[in-house]
């Protein structure tokens, strides 16, 4: 079976516990972490994180409306694509 | 990883940020094998077929903006050009009740806009072409989603000119029944009409085309102003390259979500429309990245040169992207639906024989103009005839849209409200065309070896 797998993006400003609340969250639903980058671009958080959602029980719609949470409570911006759109994007 | 955070970066800012999204997925339909002599199970197959296609389209759109997280603005369908499906019908009012069964069966499942009802007269007209153009100031007036067009001229048949001659009748009659004469901006008449172009008021399922097409017209003004914003100092050949690269990227995820969507829906993929559409949003505007280019107001001396660098660009980089480019595939630059071209007529940059001009090398028409309510019906023909007259003669797409707003003199502001935008009554010349339009018949096709 392939791999399915999503970016989850996090742009916002810098607080404790950012990267604890998404990691638990993505825990929960079965997704494993596969990669993950952060740096400071112009005085904010970035962090993109590659989850493999293929043995998650649940959807992509799903997890955004969980990670919602996270984002109105932190007053992050939170972003989930299908890897696939990077792919056609970026490679030729 | 795979990818570098700028890669990751640069596709989620330009969602985010700068508007990039699918302008519209636009499934076309076949009616013809619905077509029956009884009317009422006509339109009972009309409308189990919109309605039954429209509901699948709108799921599976919505599960794939979640999956990638771009947006899909407009869920559209485009059927048989409807003057087609009603020659065997005997009913009078047989364009009507068909506009109707159209427009219910969109409302019902939530399509935000059905094309196809219209006709293909440019070189002449059938007994129910006739009865669909005399149908169109009622249709328009009392239907809220349904589009219409007319292709009254092409470069192998010239114009139909006696089709022509009615038009101008036509718009102000729709104008003076609907509020600003906004039933008018659900109309568009064409010269080269492209049987698969995806985006409205001029979307028809073509008789080229097979059972199902699903096309695609994606869109990203706001991602193209932001790079050339980006790159102030470069040459035009830089410049060039730069447009090119980004319309690649947002092309290549146009036809990743078309194809997969196709796919979804067990239909064919038809085409990618590579068009830049505005929007009225501020940041999403076609004049917006002409401006950003150098020119102080679209419009000034110098409009023309770079709209042309800039579509041209995005062609090639949309070719490279996607072996499946149709539709219109050049610029729209709907007046009313676009602030910065709005400002542009404010301030008197931008006049009506400007926008001609612009769609002689990738425009593809007069869209979305709001003239005086005065303007006789002979010269609206005439603004029509003068615009074909470059798609005929340049063997490429023009279409116009114009409203002639009822009661406004040139320099009013008139509202239309939503997605449809604001915009200022545009100047039209007073002078008369009466007796050039009133000749009638047919403006034969042009020689086509002689070129200059």
């Amino acid at each position: 079976m392939t791999k399915e797998q999503v970016f989850i993006t996090v742009i916002g400003k810098d607080q404790k516990g950012i990267i604890a609340r998404i990691s638990n969250a993505v825990f929960a639903h079965n997704i494993n972490i596969e990669d993950l980058n952060q740096k400071i671009m112009g005085g904010y958080f970035v962090m993109t994180l590659l989850a493999d959602i293929t043995d998650s029980p649940i959807t992509i719609t799903q997890l955004k409306k969980e990670l919602s949470v996270i984002e109105d409570e932190m007053d992050l911006k939170i972003q989930v694509q299908h890897e696939n759109i990077f792919k056609t994007m970026h490679r030729v | 990883m795979e990818y570098s955070l700028d890669e990751v970066m640069e596709t989620v800012q330009m969602t985010l940020y700068h508007n990039f999204d699918i302008r519209t997925v636009t499934l076309g339909i076949n009616l013809k094998d619905c077509i029956n002599s009884d009317l009422d199970i006509f339109k009972e197959n009309v409308y189990d077929r919109v309605s039954g296609y429209g509901r699948r389209l709108i799921l599976e759109a919505q599960e794939l903006e979640d999956k990638y997280g771009i947006p899909i603005i407009n869920k559209r369908i485009s059927v048989t050009p409807v003057s087609l499906i009603i020659e065997a019908c005997a009913e009078s009012d047989a364009p009507h009740q068909i506009a109707k069964t159209l427009d219910k069966a969109s409302k019902d499942v939530g399509i935000d806009f059905i094309g196809g009802f219209g006709a293909l007269v440019q070189k002449g007209m059938t007994r129910a072409d006739e009865r669909l153009i005399n149908s169109l100031p009622e249709v328009l007036s009392s239907t809220d989603r349904v589009c219409a067009f007319l292709n009254v001229a092409s470069t192998v048949s010239g114009m139909n000119m006696d089709a022509v001659i009615r038009l101008g009748k036509i718009l102000k009659e729709t104008a003076k029944r609907t509020e600003n004469g906004i039933g008018c901006a659900k109309f568009v008449v064409f010269a080269n009409a492209p049987e698969d172009n995806p985006f409205m008021a001029g979307a028809f399922h073509g008789v080229g085309e097979p059972d199902f097409s699903l096309n695609i017209g994606i869109s990203g003004p706001g991602v193209v102003r932001s790079v050339v914003e980006k790159n102030r100092d470069c040459d035009l050949t830089e410049l060039s390259e730069i447009i090119k690269r980004t319309t690649f990227k947002i092309t290549r995820a146009g036809e990743l979500i078309g194809r997969e969507l196709a796919q979804n829906l067990s239909v064919p993929f038809g085409i990618v429309d590579i068009s830049l559409a505005s929007t009225t949003k501020v940041g999403d505007s076609v004049a917006g990245i002409v401006e950003m280019m150098g020119v102080e107001k679209m419009g000034a001396p110098g409009s023309t040169a770079a709209l042309a660098l800039l579509i041209d660009a995005v062609k090639k980089g949309g070719a490279m992207a996607s072996g499946n480019v149709g539709g219109l595939s050049g610029t729209f630059i709907p007046v009313s639906e676009d602030s910065c071209m709005n400002e542009a007529v404010k301030v008197g940059a931008l006049s009506i024989e400007k926008l001609e001009a612009l769609t002689a090398v990738c425009s593809v028409g007069l869209d979305m103009i709001a003239i005086p309510g005065d303007t006789k019906a002979e010269t609206i023909s005439a603004i029509i005839a003068d615009e074909h007259a470059i798609g005929v003669v340049n063997n490429k797409t023009t279409g116009v849209r114009l409203i002639p707003v009822p009661g406004k003199k040139a320099g009013d502001y008139v509202n239309f409200g939503g997605l449809l935008g604001e915009t200022y009554v545009m100047n039209i010349s007073t002078f008369s065309s009466h007796d050039f339009i009133l000749r009638g018949g047919r403006m034969p096709s042009p020689v086509t070896s002689m070129r200059n």
